[in-house]
């Protein structure tokens, strides 16, 4: 009895769950079925799910307009680069907070934190000001920095967190052996982490290619990425829908597929001690 | 050796670039995504191989995207653009504080006097062309021949709004998914408020008087949003509140707008039988009067300027010159035809017959931007320059403000008197905050 009574609350939970995923799926899905439509049948109502001409013309015209693969080399050197730089400064800060707290160290994650609260627009002319000043407008390196400062205290959270899990006689052990700082941290600390550490990454890299308000303001063409890339496909007069769809595929395919191999670490990471 | 060889090499490839980082200038251009616009990209190779010192980058973007980004850059003296697509708001004001270069070298073939008078004052100061329009437009009617006919309705002069109402009342079969009429309705200094600051002009009223203070109170508003919220709620499509421009064009072109008031670009594309499904039943007029037309039609224009930041002026004026020239349009003709070259800005087009006759609407298009006129657009005195706007630095935020609370009234969230009372406060307060009195 109570066997079927679990079995029927597995099969009641799987249920929801895949209601719930095709609900947060379904945007995608349509996006992707919009950009095989023509632009009249992707404004028409009732709208058409399955049976309209499929046509390609959309990308044809999506890449003949753009230069597609400079926008996704963008996005690939700013989404990995801001990453790179940001474990630069997150493992160390994170490893201090987590190995050798103070006092105020819950008060400085906090503060961290809190920076993620205030609107960026609050302060683009301050920071567009000292972009022109050190000629840092539409470049990679600008851009990179901006972003790694802004996931910076999701980064030294995520770590924190797994970091915290880690047993610190493990590390302490490692110092009686005669291990120096960096090395602890490099050839103790790192491995064990590195399931926490690959998922921060793969977040990271997720946020900082979905940006779209700094790399919207401070890039013009050399250093724009894909969020210029579909910006430029919304028309204030005249019908886009299908063609903006297309762009939308082309930008989000790298980052959905890189998604679905890494989703066993991803989720993983993201559940590391969740249970705890 | 291998030192020496490498080095030599950097050397050789750094005098490359220099070279021809010399030998050419860049211009960076910013716009957005409009038909027209993406046109004069296709056809950039006509300017480039009569410049060859000269590429051409662009930069295009969403409409409001573009606005904060080119304001950003402009304000802070930026840089990165050499040339922008701005609307008839941005250029006074710009102009004004000195943000825009003059365009005082065109060239001697370019005929500034063919540029439409209206818009060529709604791009100057002081007696100077600080933009030069591209493409231009006013609003008017497009109703469907077929239904009109259908109800026994005939237009004979100009419509008021007493007699659309009626109109749409008769076309209204909401069984059938016919609605009466479509008009904007989407909050935003661009959106509904567009619509209805011309409307609040047909019916005698202005957003200002001669002393700055805002007009929400007065009768004239009241009649004017009492008659939009009553034809656009009553015999309107459902949920109207979120019905911009292009939902109301894809609304229209499958058959479900008995009329629709927007701006005259609408007319090629609901005439196109590629993107229309009533293209061969469209009938076009001028938008309709009340108490007076003056007013009741806007004016906009998306033109190209040159912010003061920009290095390469020469350069950017010998662009603009060829994107604006009579010179262009028939190379646009040429290439896809009279009925696709960039309109309303140039009176040499409604003078060619070849233009006349492919695209029907010209006419009425015409009719509308040469009774626009930015500086008189109100019955009453006004100190504002603009039609549907008030070319002032606070107006995109009282716009704004503005559409939301008559947006309320329209969704039935709030009554005509509270909505207007709230946009006079409001209005109010912004004013006297900047320091109008």
């Amino acid at each position: 009895m109570e066997n079927k009574q679990t079995a029927l609350g597995h099969i009641g939970f799987s249920i929801f769950a895949w209601i719930v995923g095709l609900l947060i799926f379904f945007p995608i899905f349509w996006m992707v079925l919009t950009s095989f439509k023509t632009e009249l049948e992707a404004v028409s109502i009732p709208p058409s799910f399955m049976s309209f001409d499929w046509t390609l013309e959309n990308y044809a015209e999506v890449q003949a307009r753009s230069d597609y693969f400079r926008f996704a080399m963008n996005s690939v050197i700013l989404s990995v680069g801001s990453t790179l730089v940001g474990l630069l400064f997150a493992v160390p800060c994170a490893w201090a907070m987590a190995f050798n707290p103070t006092k105020r160290t819950k008060d400085a994650l906090l503060w961290m934190l809190s920076t993620k609260m205030m609107p960026p627009v609050g302060v683009l002319v301050p920071i567009y000001l000292v972009f022109r000043d050190w000629g840092l407008l539409d470049t990679r390196f600008g851009l990179i920095m901006v972003l790694f400062l802004m996931n910076l205290p999701i980064m030294v959270w995520m770590l924190y967190t797994y970091f915290k899990e880690i047993p610190s006689d493990i590390l302490e052990a490692a110092r009686m052996d005669g291990a120096t700082l960096p090395k602890e941290i490099i050839f103790v600390l790192l491995p064990m982490a590195v399931p926490g550490i690959a998922s921060t990454m793969l977040l990271n890299i997720i946020l900082a290619w979905n940006e779209a308000f700094w790399t919207l303001n401070l890039t013009t063409a050399d250093a724009a990425p894909l969020t210029a890339f579909i910006a430029s496909y919304s028309s204030p007069e005249g019908l886009f829908w299908a063609k903006l769809s297309a762009a939308s595929t082309m930008a989000v395919a790298p980052i959905l597929i890189i998604g679905w191999f890494s989703q066993k670490q991803l989720v993983r990471g993201l559940t590391f001690g969740a249970v705890k | 050796m291998k030192r020496v060889t490498g080095a030599a090499l950097c050397a050789l490839l750094a005098g490359g670039v220099a070279f021809s980082a010399n030998a050419e200038t860049k211009l960076t251009i910013a716009t957005v995504n409009n038909g027209d616009m993406i046109r004069m990209q296709k056809l950039t190779d006509d300017f480039t191989s009569k410049n060859p010192d000269i590429s051409l980058e662009w930069v295009t973007l969403e409409e409001n995207t573009l606005r904060q980004r080119v304001t950003t850059d402009i304000a802070t003296k930026g840089g990165q653009y050499d040339i922008m697509t701005i609307g008839t708001y941005e250029v006074p004001i710009w102009a004004e504080k000195g943000w825009l270069a003059p365009l005082d070298n065109l060239g001697a073939d370019y005929d500034t006097d063919d540029i439409m008078p209206a818009i060529r004052s709604a791009v100057s100061n002081d007696g100077k062309l600080y933009a030069a329009p591209f493409y231009a437009e006013s609003s008017m009617m497009m109703y469907r021949t077929d239904l009109f006919e259908k109800a026994g309705i005939t237009i004979n002069g100009r419509l008021t709004w007493d007699q659309t109402l009626d109109i749409a009342k008769k076309l209204h079969d909401p069984d059938n998914g016919v609605y009466g009429i479509c008009l904007r309705g989407k909050a935003g200094w661009g959106e509904n408020m567009a619509l209805i600051t011309t409307m609040g002009n047909a019916y005698g009223a202005r957003l200002f008087d001669e002393n700055w203070n805002p007009t929400f109170d007065s009768a004239e508003w009241k009649n004017a949003l009492d008659m939009y919220v009553e034809i656009l709620g009553k015999y309107g499509p459902p949920g109207a509140t979120s019905n911009g421009f292009n939902e109301n064009l894809s609304l229209f072109n499958s058959g479900k707008c008995g009329m629709w008031i927007d701006a005259t670009v609408a007319a090629s594309f609901v005439s196109n039988p590629k993107e229309s499904t009533v293209a061969d039943k469209v009938g076009f007029t001028e938008a309709p009067c009340a108490e007076t037309c003056t007013g009741a039609n806007w004016l906009w224009a998306w033109n190209l300027g040159i912010p003061t930041g920009s290095q390469k002026v020469e350069a950017a004026q010998k662009f603009i010159a060829w994107a604006t020239s009579k010179d262009y349009l028939e190379l646009v003709a040429s290439k896809e035809g009279w009925a696709n070259v960039p309109p309303g800005t140039r009176m040499s087009l409604y003078e060619n017959p070849k233009y006349l006759e492919a695209a029907p609407f010209a006419d009425e298009t015409l009719l509308a931007i040469d009774s626009a006129d930015p500086i008189n657009s109100t019955m009453k005195p006004k100190p504002y320059v603009g039609v549907q706007f008030a070319a002032i630095p606070e107006f995109q935020g009282i716009g704004t403000t503005v559409g939301q609370q008559f947006s309320a009234a329209l969704a039935g969230s709030s009554t005509v008197e509270d909505a207007l009372a709230s946009a006079q406060s409001s209005t109010d307060r912004t004013m006297r905050k900047a320091g109008y009195y």
